[in-house]
């Protein structure tokens, strides 16, 4: 903003005092404000991303430059086996996911299958299911021997074995699809939702029977939308650490996250590291790409104008097939490992049946009371939550707004840095945010700051998209009205678009609240013994065998996420956790 | 025989009537228009035709062959119909091409067949260059094309057509409309078009079926309802008009202000109404007294407004309090408070029912 001013007379003697009246013109709020950012920005984006390339080409012992850390990264059969494993990962988890999600998608939007509702809201709950509980559910049910599933299988056929073994490729595929699904979902139902009835009835008119209209019409509508988020799913698995460090590594085989995992174990190789998570962000930035240009063609489904009505699809019989296959994935992903983690709980030793000899609420109170590390991770994990969240949504504002309102010169770019972090998977931004702030001037390892400033940095862009739809979606007008009635940017700010916005800014609160509570892989090198988050202890306890103890803390977490997502979903409506583009 | 036959149809959403014992036939080959302001059932009544909703009583009838009723309905893909949509509906995933031949496909026509087909009703529609195209590529009016073409190329029973043009700017409009009509001659389809505006149906039907409140209030050729409206409501509805209510006074029929005898006035049968229109154009203004055996009245010019092509004028007659809405062409120039003689022809006042039952 510059304001205008009548000019005096000047002449040679004036011109310092106009310097300085130049400087001070400068620095106003408007330039300190985006100074600030501007350097928020580069603690939290830039220098961590900028550190994680130059340290995979600097040598640890003198710190000079070197391809060593990529020969060694990429020099064993073993560790490039363990990239092709991730991504032969990310391709069945991903096609998995796909036959689960679409078919879900097209039979909650479109048809008249009984239950929309029930199996929406089910969606969603395998959504707020961590995957690493959801996995230990699944070890639970489908371990080789003592797994609830093969001892059923064994008591009801007689078999001295169960037929199930989740410790393998096709059991960690499942599992992994099983909570990355809903993704899918989400993006195959909003681009459902928006095709026009017409659409179908063009074809439906012309001569196509309801088979033929679903599979020519239908789905090649929603073709980008679903295609788009199989790759992010995909990304999602390849950047995935808690499902595979509890399933793969038992069943004898590693994954790029495992393997990133071990090369910080004694003595941590962050160079190497760093070196050997460079394909995944290659690949990352490749497909994200990818997927905006597929979605960027939105003309796909808003062609034409008025007549946009909607009337589901009578399926006759078909619909309760539909619905008995959404009931089988609900079991699987929901009703399922919920039970049997909730049994787990409540047991003084897991693979024995339920019976009163083996209840206990002894994990209880060790998990609450009796466990101090246990009680300092929950105090922990709820802490560096709430902090996150409360420094995304405003950062993640103040930047959307800045950027819509273009109130500084570099404001886009400054929107680009905000959403850079979403193309690097988070065990990646912990090695970053390790190689950056880990190592003296900084040296915050072992605070709980240095976890915070990664989740605030990994979370980031789902504020912004967050606020940025919803400032989309308010008319500049409404703070024009303001200042030409006597009142300034900040007062326009203030009086009527937080106002106005609180509700969407609260539903990104929730959002963050809720994946942090979970969040694992930028935990993972982050924590250390002080500054533990429940995640990092899960799987800790789960190599020792604890399950009792952990389906203890796992049904806390889950009664945290679900009392404070039903909170939300009272206050903000149910899907107020989808409402981000 | 009929084409198309609608018996007694009806359509119920919960309480709501939304099409009323509707009874409707076409001709083979026969353009009709469903016309009448938003709510009034014509939509619902289309799409039963087409088979997306089924009726709550009545049936509709093809070649005699009943098609829908309230306990069976053939399904829309059986109908062997064409549909043009308010939308258009154009598959954004298909060129042009595809879009088009997407029906014929249906139909397993054979390849060369079908490729024959379709660069014909490209070069009719006059978008044969643009095949290769996307539907989010083309401008409006030329979607509107590629929708014509993909409901003709099919060689459809009857073509349905819902408010086609609602989406397309004014000029557009009139020439699309005029494109309709012709596509019309050359294919001889038998049609039902709904829209709400009269300019539409009037320039594309051979009979047009103004609807209120789900059934038919007239059905007639454009100009017979223009010029002989049955009702207060097509009076209303179809051009401007003003309604007179007249008295009998043994032969003649006494209006305000002015008497006719009841034999001269526009009637076809016995008078059993006391309202009756008077078209806006049919009355012409004259800045001094005409020798004339019509009608003629003297008043002022009160209100006026200049439409562009034509002049609304209000006028207040000096012996009565008779008001009447005037259409004059723009060289016909007053000024309020002028003195002016009204110059009505008896023929033009035309008696209408009071009571849209009849």
């Amino acid at each position: 903003m510059v304001e205008l001013r009548i000019e005096s007379d000047e002449d040679a003697a004036a011109a310092p005092v106009r310097w300085i009246a130049a400087i001070r013109n400068a620095i106003n709020p408007t330039t300190l404000v985006a100074l600030l950012l501007a350097a928020v920005l580069i603690f939290l984006v830039a220098n961590p991303l900028f550190q994680l390339v130059k340290d995979s080409f600097t040598r640890a012992s003198d710190h000079s430059f070197t391809f060593a850390n990529y020969v060694t990264a990429f020099g064993r059969p073993r560790y490039v086996q363990a990239l092709i494993n991730s991504m032969e990962l990310g391709a069945a988890a991903a096609a998995f996911a796909s036959l689960i999600a679409v078919p879900l998608a097209w039979g909650v939007s479109r048809t008249d299958m009984p239950g929309r509702n029930f199996v929406h809201v089910m969606v969603l709950a395998s959504f707020l299911i961590p995957p690493y509980v959801g996995a230990i559910g699944w070890i639970l049910l489908g371990g080789p021997n003592a797994g609830w599933i093969n001892k059923a299988w064994m008591a009801v056929s007689g078999a001295p074995a169960g037929p199930f073994n989740i410790f393998t490729f096709w059991g960690l595929a499942l599992v992994t699809a099983l909570y990355s699904f809903p993704l899918i979902y989400v993006f195959t139902k909003s681009a459902l939702d928006l095709i026009s009835t017409e659409m179908e009835e063009a074809a439906s008119i012309l001569g196509a029977g309801p088979a033929q209209t679903t599979l020519r019409i239908t789905l090649p509508l929603a073709l980008p939308a679903i295609l788009g988020s199989v790759f992010l799913v995909f990304l999602e698995v390849l950047g995935l650490y808690g499902t595979p460090a509890l399933i793969a590594i038992p069943a004898g085989f590693n994954v790029v996250t495992t393997q990133l995992a071990a090369f910080f174990e004694n003595p941590v190789r962050v160079e190497v590291a760093a070196a050997f998570s460079m394909p995944m962000v290659g690949i990352s930035i490749a497909l994200l790409w990818v997927q905006r240009r597929l979605l960027a063609r939105k003309s796909y489904v808003t062609v034409g104008g008025k007549g946009g009505h909607r009337e589901p699809m009578a399926l006759g019989p078909l619909r309760w097939v539909v619905f008995a296959y959404a009931l089988v994935i609900a079991g699987f992903s929901v009703f399922m490992p919920l039970t049997i983690i909730l049994q787990t709980s409540f047991s003084k030793a897991w693979a024995l049946p339920m019976s009163p000899s083996n209840f206990t609420l002894h994990n209880f109170q060790q998990v609450l009371f009796d466990q101090l590390t246990v009680r300092q991770a929950l105090f922990n994990t709820f802490l560096y939550a709430i902090v996150t969240a409360t420094i995304c949504t405003f950062l993640g504002f103040a930047v959307a707004y800045i950027s819509q309102r273009r109130l500084l010169p570099f404001s886009q770019a400054l929107a680009s840095i905000t959403l850079a972090p979403f193309a690097v998977p988070g065990i990646v931004l912990a090695i970053c945010f390790y190689a950056a702030y880990a190592p003296p001037p900084f040296a915050l390892y072992g605070f709980g700051a240095l976890v915070v400033i990664a989740f605030v940095t990994r979370f980031l862009p789902i504020s912004f998209t967050n606020s940025n739809s919803a400032i989309q979606g308010l008319h500049p007008e409404l703070e024009e009205a303001v200042r030409i009635a006597g009142g300034n940017q900040a007062r326009a700010l203030w009086l009527v678009v937080l106002p106005i916005l609180k509700k969407s800014l609260f539903g990104s609160w929730l959002l963050i609240f809720i994946i942090g509570t979970r969040e694992l892989s930028t935990a993972m090198f982050l924590s250390g013994p002080q500054t533990r988050v429940i995640s990092v202890l899960t799987l800790e306890l789960s190599e020792q065998g604890q399950y009792e103890m952990l389906s203890a803390i796992s049904v806390l977490l889950l009664a945290v996420t679900g009392v404070v997502t039903l909170i939300g979903t009272l206050i903000l409506g149910r899907d107020f956790m989808l409402r981000r583009t | 025989m009929d084409k198309l036959q609608l018996k007694g149809l009806t359509k119920k959403f919960g309480g709501l009537t939304v099409v009323d014992n509707l009874n409707l036939s076409l001709r083979s080959g026969e353009f009709v228009s469903l016309l009448g302001p938003s709510g009034c059932g014509k939509t619902t009544t289309l799409r039963m035709i087409a088979g997306f909703i089924a009726p709550t009583a009545g049936t509709v009838e093809m070649d005699g062959k009943e098609i829908s009723s309230a306990s069976a309905s053939l399904p829309p893909e059986r109908r062997r119909m064409s549909m043009i949509f308010q939308s258009y509906a154009l598959w954004p995933n298909m060129t042009v091409e595809q879009n088009v031949a997407f029906g014929l496909k249906m139909r397993k026509v054979a390849k060369d067949e079908l490729k024959r087909r379709v660069g014909q009703i490209l070069d009719v529609v006059q978008l044969g260059h643009l095949a290769a195209r996307y539907p989010n590529e083309l401008s409006g009016g030329q979607q509107q094309r590629v929708s014509l073409a993909r409901a003709l190329v099919v060689q459809p029973e009857i073509l349905l057509l819902d408010e086609p043009l609602s989406n397309l700017d004014a000029n557009l409009r009139e020439e699309m409309r005029g494109e309709i009509r012709r596509l019309h001659n050359e294919f001889g389809i038998t049609s039902i078009y709904v829209t709400h505006d009269q300019s539409e149906a009037m320039t594309t039907s051979d009979r047009i079926a103004v609807m209120n409140h789900g059934r038919i209030e007239q059905i007639d050729d454009p100009l017979t309802l223009y010029t002989r409206p049955k009702t207060r409501y097509v009076a209303e509805f179809i051009g401007r008009s003003n309604i007179l209510q007249g008295k009998p006074n043994g032969i003649r029929m006494a209006f305000d202000g002015f008497e006719v005898a009841s034999a001269r006035l526009g009637r076809r049968g016995p008078i059993r109404t006391r309202e009756f229109s008077l078209r806006s154009q049919n009355v012409a203004v004259h800045a001094n007294c005409p020798v004339s055996d019509r009608v003629i009245l003297q008043g002022c010019i009160i209100e006026r407004a200049f439409l562009g092509e034509t002049w609304d004028y209000a006028f207040q007659s000096d012996t009565s309090g008779l008001k009447l809405r005037v259409m004059a062409p723009p060289l016909s120039v007053f000024t309020v408070g002028q003195k002016v003689w009204l110059e009505i022809n008896p023929s033009h006042i035309i008696p209408i029912q009071d009571d849209h039952h009849a």
